[in-house]
């Protein structure tokens, strides 16, 4: 005969926005420089998966996150857009770097001038490039954002 | 090297698809190039690249079922970075495939003449983002060129140093993501492990693990840190260790010999024709290497080798990185023992920022500190190009000055960008699944590509 021995009571709301942190897939989507600091924090010395976070998914399919890491031209915004618009809801963004936050040193005739013109971003990580701790930061920081939000978004 | 000569005597220099028949190496003189005679709408439409002559001949036994074009790219994880890639497939086997780049074209040579000559570095070094401090070296010897100044003795020696360190965290990302890309998944987590042990001391010296803005015209920014030397003789302790580590991974492996042996010729007449450098061409048998061939900051005064392999495959360029990397440590070891001392900036007024302290006791030095953090120290007319052997082949970078203090016009000569037009070369005829193995192999950076 079985009998739960343990209880335990929460919310369905916390319940779901517990669950979407512990284990958000991020889409690759490397762009510059910005991205290999991305591949950095994905490898052994700071360890994404602590996060659960270490398979980049190939496809926008399969990935609730998007860290757009680099500088974004004008030919690649629409490709962007379009993966952002492949992703399965709920998704976030992450501009990492002055470039995708901001467009950076380049203001220019190339450049995007900062990823929030085609795509709605939720966290801003600064730096040229961002170390990983930085990029750490900034994951963490949307973790709080996820916790603290509403679950349909 | 003696053995160059011959070669370059030896080989009949012949083009792979090119117009021109009987092609001398010496006869390629920029200058001496000439507008074709017939300047008709068409011929300027194929040199402009608007209309594409097609040499492809459809085999008509092919059914079409089995013709299909595949597109790679440009958001996709193997293709390193932003590039695309129109694959046309014949069942399995690739017959023509044509890269098409600009994803990251970030119009940097256009900032560059925005920007001051204090300032170029900045600008450059996030080109080819996996060797900054090339970058930085040749806008900074192309912009001494034009000054005509040379920069003190520990000023080059700490750029040899931290040169060749770059050249050793570059083939460590290119040994990662190449062993990534072909399935041994540990080649990339060992890669990058080892590249943390580098990226530790660029940031304890500079103060960024990239994009440093660190060499910079008339020396570099700031001393070694207090007992660098301890870290270095960790660096050159640790790295040949790990070296060993992937040579026991990799090389008797049959899977990773399988993969890569073979695959993705590059004959030396075909780098030639593209104008391919680096790595690639000297691992198929032509020992072309700018530190040997024109020595820029005094490299000519150490002692190493300059790795050739005659195989031409992809196995051939991936193990001669590893060699690379065993050179570049000797140099690094030699440039520890022999740093000189003395100033690590150029005592130039005109030039040179004055240290912080000479700010609050001399009103000099107060004034040439405003001048040059705000209009930048002038540059006399003229024009200039220097090239030095960046990890991937000849980075060279071309200014032309009027005589103010930004760039008039700045180029830069990136190998990356010359090398990715091998691809069509090295993936045509070639099973698809060896495609990713050959884009790897070549190791463009897309930055470094597009600008
Ligand atoms: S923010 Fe800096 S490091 Fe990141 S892509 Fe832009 S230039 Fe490169």
């Amino acid at each position: 005969m079985y009998s739960p021995d343990n209880i335990f009571t929460t919310t369905i709301d916390k319940a779901v926005r517990w669950s979407r942190t512990q284990s958000m897939w991020p889409v690759t989507f490397g762009l510059a420089c910005c991205a290999i600091e991305m591949m950095a924090a994905g490898s052994a010395k700071y360890d994404l998966a602590r996060y659960g976070m270490e398979v980049f998914r190939a496809s926008p399919r399969q990935a609730d996150l998007m860290i757009v890491a680099g500088r974004v031209s004008q030919k690649m915004a629409p490709v962007l857009r379009q993966v952002y618009d492949q992703m399965a809801e709920p998704k976030w963004v992450i501009a990492m770097g002055a470039c995708s936050s901001t467009g950076g040193m380049f203001n220019n005739y190339a450049l995007v001038q900062g990823v929030d013109h085609i795509v709605p971003v939720d966290v801003y990580v600064p730096g040229c490039p961002p170390g990983p701790q930085s990029l750490m930061h900034g994951i963490l920081t949307l973790h709080d954002k996820i916790m603290a939000g509403e679950i349909n978004r | 090297m003696v053995k160059n000569k011959e070669n370059s005597e030896d080989l009949e220099f012949w083009a792979t698809n090119s117009e021109e028949g009987g092609w001398k190496i010496d006869s390629t003189d920029e200058g001496s190039q000439k507008m074709s005679e017939e300047e008709s709408e068409q011929q300027l439409k194929i040199q402009t690249g608007s209309d594409v002559v097609d040499d492809y001949f459809i085999d008509e036994e092919t059914s079409e079922d089995e013709r299909m074009i595949v597109n790679m790219g440009p958001q996709h994880p193997s293709t390193h970075g932003v590039l695309r890639l129109q694959v046309e497939l014949e069942g399995e086997a690739v017959r023509r495939v044509k890269p098409i780049i600009g994803y990251l074209h970030t119009g940097m040579e256009k900032t560059g003449e925005e920007l001051t000559y204090l300032q170029g570095p900045t600008n450059t070094t996030r080109m080819d983002y996996l060797s900054p401090f090339f970058n930085e070296l040749v806008f900074s010897l192309t912009t001494e060129k034009l000054l005509d100044i040379e920069v003190p003795a520990r000023a080059q020696t700490i750029r040899i140093l931290m040169t060749e360190l770059n050249r050793i965290s570059s083939h460590l990302v290119a040994l990662a993501t190449g062993g990534m890309d072909i399935g041994a998944l540990s080649m990339m987590i060992f890669g990058f492990r080892e590249r943390e042990l580098l990226l530790n001391f660029f940031e304890k010296t500079t103060g960024l693990r990239m994009n440093h803005n660190y060499i910079r015209p008339g020396g570099v920014a700031a001393d070694l840190p207090d007992d660098w030397q301890k870290d270095i003789k960790e660096i050159l302790k640790i790295i040949p260790e790990k070296l060993k580590d992937y040579d026991e991974m990799l090389l008797d492996n049959p899977i990773w010999k399988g993969r890569l042996q073979n695959v993705g010729i590059l004959t030396t007449q075909e780098c030639l024709a593209y104008g391919i450098t680096g790595p690639s061409l000297r691992a198929s048998g032509y020992g072309w290497d700018l530190r040997k061939m024109q020595p820029y900051s005094g490299i000519e005064k150490y002692d190493f080798e300059v790795p050739v392999l005659q195989e031409s495959d992809v196995f051939a360029r991936w193990r001669i990185k590893v060699l690379e990397i065993l050179e570049s440590l000797k140099i690094v070891e030699q440039a520890m023992n022999n740093m000189p001392k003395g100033p690590y900036k150029i005592q130039d007024k005109k030039v040179t920022p004055p240290p912080r302290k000479r700010l609050d006791e001399s009103m000099e030095a107060l004034i040439h500190h405003f001048k040059i953090y705000t209009e930048g120290f002038k540059v006399p007319e003229g024009e200039a190009y220097v090239a030095v052997e960046s990890p991937r082949g000849e980075l060279g970078c071309y200014i032309v000055s009027d005589g103010s203090s930004k760039p008039y016009r700045m180029h830069v000569r990136g190998p990356s960008f010359c090398n990715l037009q091998a691809l069509p070369v090295v993936m045509a005829d070639s099973p698809i699944a060896d495609a990713v193995a050959a884009i790897a192999s070549l190791d463009p950076v897309i930055g470094d590509v597009d600008r």
